[in-house]
């Protein structure tokens, strides 16, 4: 599914080298669920950025559903987000102006599927709310909706178009526990559907939904474990 | 990469809904754009109607008319051409309806003033004017009583007129007046017949103002020697009145001696020359026009370009996710270029309803004539390109600008 080998990603500000990415290996199957940690620099963001096809690397490959992507065009690169990728933000991203359905049908706007009629995309729209089960409150804009809300409306955004792989940058970041936990259970809901899943946290609860947890230190994979082992770990240091 | 049609109706209904969340500031940008238009818009609009109506007045003229009198080359010094010497003389418009053959009907036609009488009143400084009875049919003014000018009245010199309406009535003359009789000059005149009076028009101007023929040969007895004379000529058709005046100019030319290589000392001129000239006039006009509009939409357009650039860097996280959903570079371009063209396509909609107000504004002046004033169809698509070559045009740097942000970056943008 994900295959990326010897990623490495330099910044240039000015004189200086920023080494965010120095060689990570790693390998996503089909329906895994892993969470992505490390201490904050260590390069959580750039490696999912990258794997979000919203970056290149400097060097190294990588290998998105059987097809090198890591050379692609700006146009490519836009097309293989439109139909590969699902993103979710810290922030939700959310346009302000437009209800909660309008929000999640974006993605069709930019799809290569020509002649969708709108009923098929509300269709669509409205099935990937009732995945996160907010099917009440598609008229609603997102200043109406509580922060779990919106983030529910950006999940069903980013699963409308069926994606390959669902990437989150620290999702629950700006939420309370007990919005946390509900919007995990949306995320496990959608793993135990088939989703693939790569979660960025900080959060060691939110990394117990998970199967498998990579933490990063430095650019580099420090650790790469089944779930269990990587929490016992962690309570042992 | 093809865009689909969804994606278009979504760039305008978005572009529409960000104009009129930001109106008060999108009604500012457009206002150069609205003026523009506007203003030219009406300024045609008023040229038009000008038009309209100068053209149906020539055209009631007669385009088959020709004029003939006498000029002084521009290049010469004046005093090798006296004025008595170029004077059009009564014998050479004998020899030009003689030797004219496209001419349908010629008479010579001179004017000057005198005081006439009726037994009621005297009038001073009253035109007469002496013509031939050809002039019936040169003119093509209506008899409404009484009888036309014949040749008798003309070889006998007879002391006979024809007055319009208007001296009827300020001779406090009857009615009827034919058979009336009036002094002209002191001598007594015998009214044989009635002229309508002219309608208002524009040019040679005497509307509604007393009018006085007699027979030419009467007329230029009641004036010195070195009276002056024009000439109206009708041409068979409009068809030959091309022909018809190199025929006038050649006789002209012949009868006076006038070398080979050397200028004519007279100028005959048809109708449609002075179409010409007022057609020529109008467009120069709106050129001008045309020009202050490229102007104003200039200075509108920085607005848009301005505005344009703030709507990006507001809007640069919006980018970033629209990016992050799968916008290629390509869709962010049309949708900011979408956005400027819709705004100034709006700011010229606006304008256009403005000029076309005025232009309704400006039929409602009393006798302006501009009665027949309206934003032609040209001009409200010339606008409506012109708003949409100024979105485009302007509207290119920030969309360009927009679809080269980076997505990570503009996601984190503040
Ligand atoms: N655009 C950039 N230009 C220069 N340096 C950058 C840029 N983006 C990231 N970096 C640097 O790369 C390193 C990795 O950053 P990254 O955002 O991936 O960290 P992170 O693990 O996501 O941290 P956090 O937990 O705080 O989000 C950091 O040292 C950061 O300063
Ligand atoms: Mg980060």
């Amino acid at each position: 599914m994900i295959r990326v080998r010897q990623m490495k990603k330099i910044y240039r500000v000015g004189e200086e080298e920023i080494r965010a990415l120095r060689g990570v290996d790693l390998h996503v199957g089909k329906n895994e669920m892993i969470a992505v940690m490390g201490a904050s620099g260590s390069g959580k963001s750039t490696l999912m950025n990258i794997i979000g096809c919203l970056d290149k690397p400097t060097e190294g490959s990588y290998e998105l559903d059987g097809h090198d992507v890591s050379q692609m065009s700006e146009a490519s690169l836009a097309l293989v987000r439109n139909e590969k990728i699902g993103f979710v933000f810290q922030s939700f991203e959310l346009l302000a102006r437009q209800t909660a359905l309008e929000n999640v049908e974006l993605p069709l706007i930019y799809s290569r599927e020509a002649g969708l009629t709108s009923r098929e995309r509300t269709r669509r729209a409205l099935h990937a709310l009732n995945r996160v089960r907010l099917a009440d409150r598609v008229s609603h804009r997102p200043n109406q909706l509580s922060g779990g809300q919106k983030q529910r409306v950006a999940i069903a955004r980013a699963i409308l178009n069926k994606p390959a792989i669902l990437m989150a940058d620290e999702p629950t970041g700006n939420l309370d526990s007990v919005t946390t936990t509900e919007i995990m259970e949306i995320f496990r809901q959608l793993h135990a559907e088939g989703q693939t899943v790569l979660i960025v946290t900080h959060e060691n609860e939110v990394a117990a939904y998970c199967q498998r947890v990579i933490r990063l230190r430095d650019g580099l994979v420090l650790s790469d474990l089944p779930v269990a082992q990587d929490q016992a770990g962690q309570v042992i240091a | 990469m093809i865009l689909s049609p969804y994606f278009y109706s979504q760039a305008i209904k978005l572009a529409l809904s960000q104009i009129w969340a930001n109106r008060k500031r999108s009604l500012l940008t457009a206002l150069g754009i609205i003026v523009g238009v506007a203003s030219t818009t009406s300024v045609i609009a008023a040229l038009s109607g000008l038009k309209t109506s100068v053209l149906t007045e020539f055209e009631s003229f007669g385009a088959n008319r020709i004029y003939v009198f006498p000029d002084r080359p521009d290049d010469k010094p004046r005093n090798l051409y006296p004025r008595e010497k170029i004077r059009i003389k009564p014998w050479e418009v004998r020899e030009l309806q003689a030797s004219c053959p496209s001419l349908r009907a010629i008479t010579p036609v001179t004017e000057f003033g005198v005081s006439i009488a009726s037994d009621e009143r005297e009038l001073d400084g009253i035109t007469v004017v002496g013509i031939w009875p050809d002039w019936h049919e040169a003119e093509n003014r209506r008899v409404i009583s009484g009888r036309k000018f014949n040749r008798i009245d003309e070889v006998g010199e007879r002391q006979v007129c024809l007055l319009n309406e208007s001296a009827i009535d300020e001779l406090r003359l009857p009615s009827d007046a034919v058979g009336s009789h009036i002094l002209v000059d002191g001598r007594r005149f015998l009214v044989v017949g009635v002229i309508e009076t002219l309608q208002a028009r524009m040019f040679g101007g005497d509307s509604n103002t007393a009018e006085l023929f007699i027979p030419f040969s009467v007329a230029i007895k009641l004036q010195s020697t070195e009276y002056f004379l024009r000439v109206i000529a009708l041409a068979k058709s409009a068809e030959v009145s091309e022909e018809a005046k190199s025929e006038i100019q050649r006789t002209m030319r012949r009868i006076r001696g006038i070398q080979p290589g050397d200028p004519d000392t007279f100028r005959a001129e048809a109708i449609d020359r002075y179409i010409d000239q007022f057609k020529t006039l109008a467009s120069g006009i709106t050129a001008i026009a045309a020009g202050i509009v490229g102007i104003s939409l200039l200075v509108g357009g920085i607005g848009i370009m301005n505005i344009m650039l703030v709507s990006v860097s507001e809007r640069t996280r919006e980018i970033g996710l629209r990016k992050a959903v799968g916008a290629t570079p390509a869709a962010i371009m049309m949708q900011f270029l979408l956005e400027a063209m819709v705004l100034c396509l709006a700011g010229g909609l606006v304008g256009v309803i403005i000029g076309k107000l005025f232009a309704i504004g400006l039929t409602l002046i009393p006798g302006a004539r501009l009665e027949n004033a309206d934003v032609p169809l040209w001009a409200v698509f010339l606008s409506f390109a012109f708003s949409a070559a100024v979105g485009l045009g302007f509207g290119f740097f920030p969309a360009l600008k927009a679809s080269r942000l980076d997505p990570i970056e503009a996601l984190r943008h503040e």
